[in-house]
């Protein structure tokens, strides 16, 4: 699942600023369950651009918009409300954007920011998180990530900063070496607050160029990516 | 005598510290350097501090360097990469900066550019891994220099902790900093000498000892205690003190706080190897707490 957020409605306003004729697309996957970009908030953004003294020409909710194909036969019956329209709004996360902008040759607009879920993946209940450093430390930290559980990362311990077990930069969050140190005794193995960890290698850590833009990705399986924006086609 | 060869010989050393100021008027620097050189032995220069955007504390070394005022150049991981931090550092050799405190440093976010990248390539036990390296005549990934410093390197530590846990991981952490080539300690301010005299009993057991510099801040006001028990993380100001500062009158508060830290100094002493002070505001009054403490 990815996270996404509104924009606030002045920026999205600023991008269309010389269109006057605008084309809304949603998403009912993770927008919609990120309360971003799912049908209830289309409609809402149709009656505040409507209101703002926009025409909306038409609005489209699509299961994902992270898969083209989809995207393109979905539209197919709203050829005219997008030929209408100087620009297209596109209510999800960033992949979505870039998919709507790969098939639909109008100007697109994202009206959404996707955010940083720090190592989660998906909503579920729990405060594990992996940080997909691709060296990973679990071995000298009880199995706590000092990635994900100190704020500041740090890998070679504690800093000063921690009040009555709390985290000095998020004072609503343990501090992780406190929760590492506490672990460690209680498995018997505080010599490994000892380990030295050496300097953390940042090649692994910045997505490996190929996951950048592969099928994989993309969740899609063409032979070669597509560079040319194709209008919808009946 | 040099910070150094001061500590190595066992005699006390005295440090105190000062930021560079936001701008290139370095007026305040001069006449610090002129206040402070030949009094204390050495001055902190700080990095940055609390994230906020001021004159490099290289510079700003180099320049106390060449005003007679021995520098201990502070060097947080926050603003630059591995890279840069070797860089500066064989800079600061250049100057003729021999001393250098490895600190992890604040997050972006505390400071006045909190939506900088914070870089955090290393922190402060590979920073000084780093540091012993270039003195052994290498860099991190084990290219030799051409020509080497030997840089006296320092670390923190926090003194008094709230909880067992990071009581613990203050000591560990200690023994890792020494472990990766720091060769002076300077403490978290310090208000209570028993606190001091305990933490002292833990690191008397070190396999391997190095000196220790107690952290002193002298007291302005009862409310800028209250300030620090409330916001700084490993400062206690006992309640004893803060009542003393409450009761005297407000042209007396400076002389109470001075009094209040050169007591604390002349009880610390025989417990550790030197003193830093940080005053905050008040670097031109260091040699008058040094006085008043007997130094």
């Amino acid at each position: 699942m990815i996270l996404s957020e509104q924009k606030p409605f002045d920026e999205i306003i600023a991008y269309l600023e010389k269109d006057k004729n605008v084309f809304i697309v949603g998403c009912n996957g993770c927008a919609e369950s990120s309360g971003s970009g799912g049908p209830k908030q289309v409609a809402e953004m149709k009656e505040k651009l409507t209101k703002a003294g926009k025409n909306v020409t038409g609005a489209k909710s699509v299961d994902f918009l992270c898969n083209k194909a989809l995207i393109k036969s979905e539209l197919k019956g709203r050829i005219d409300q997008i030929k209408a329209a100087d620009a297209v709004l596109v209510m999800t996360c960033g992949i979505g954007v870039q998919c709507v902008a790969a098939a639909v040759n109008k100007p697109v607009y994202p009206a959404c920011n996707t955010v940083n879920l720090g190592g989660s993946r998906g909503e579920w209940e729990g405060i594990e998180r992996c940080y997909e450093c691709d060296q990973c430390l679990l071995y000298h930290t009880a199995g706590i990530c000092p990635l994900t559980a100190c704020t500041k990362s740090l890998v070679s311990g504690a800093c000063g900063g921690a009040s009555n077990g709390k985290c000095e930069v998020s004072p609503d969050r343990d501090c992780g070496w406190e929760l590492i140190y506490n672990r460690l005794k209680e498995r018997g193995l505080l010599h490994r607050l000892n380990d030295m960890i050496k300097p953390l290698d940042h090649r692994k850590i910045a997505p490996r160029p190929e996951m950048m833009s592969t099928p994989r990705y993309g969740l899609e399986n063409p032979p070669k990516a597509e560079t040319k924006a194709e209008e919808v086609k009946s | 005598m040099s910070l150094q060869s001061k500590l190595e010989s066992g005699k006390f050393a005295v440090s105190c510290e000062f930021g560079p100021l936001k701008g290139t008027d370095t007026h305040e620097i001069q006449e610090n350097i002129e206040v402070l050189k030949g009094k204390v032995d050495a001055a902190n220069v700080t990095d940055q501090q609390s994230s906020v955007m001021r004159l490099c504390s290289l510079v700003t070394s180099a320049l106390c360097v060449q005003g007679g005022l021995e520098p201990i150049f502070q060097m947080t991981c926050r603003d630059r990469n591995r890279i840069a931090l070797q860089s500066d550092l064989l800079g600061a050799w250049v100057m003729g900066i021999k001393n250098v405190l490895a600190l992890t440093g604040d997050l972006p976010d505390l400071g006045d550019h909190p939506q900088a990248k914070g870089v955090f390539d290393l922190d402060s036990v590979t920073l000084l891994q780093a540091i012993t390296r270039l003195n052994e005549g290498f860099d991190m990934a084990g290219n030799e220099l051409t020509g080497k410093p030997t840089f006296f390197a320092g670390a923190v530590v926090k003194v008094d902790s709230d909880t067992e846990a990071s009581a613990e991981l203050q000591i560990a952490k200690m023994q890792k900093k020494i472990a990766a080539g720091a060769k002076f300690i300077q403490t978290q301010a310090v208000y209570d000498p028993k606190t001091f005299e305990k933490f002292m009993e833990r690191v008397e057991k070190f396999k391997v000892k190095v000196p220790v510099m107690a952290g002193i801040i002298p007291l302005k006001s009862a409310g800028s205690a209250r300030f620090m028990n409330a916001n700084v993380a490993g400062i206690r100001v006992p309640d004893a003190l803060i009542e003393k500062m409450d009761a005297v009158a407000k042209e007396d508060r400076a002389k109470t706080g001075i009094q209040i830290a050169a007591e604390l100094i002349k009880k610390m002493k025989p417990m550790c190897q030197g003193v830093h002070i940080m005053a905050i505001g008040w670097e031109k009054r260091v040699p008058e707490i040094m006085a008043e403490a007997g130094l």
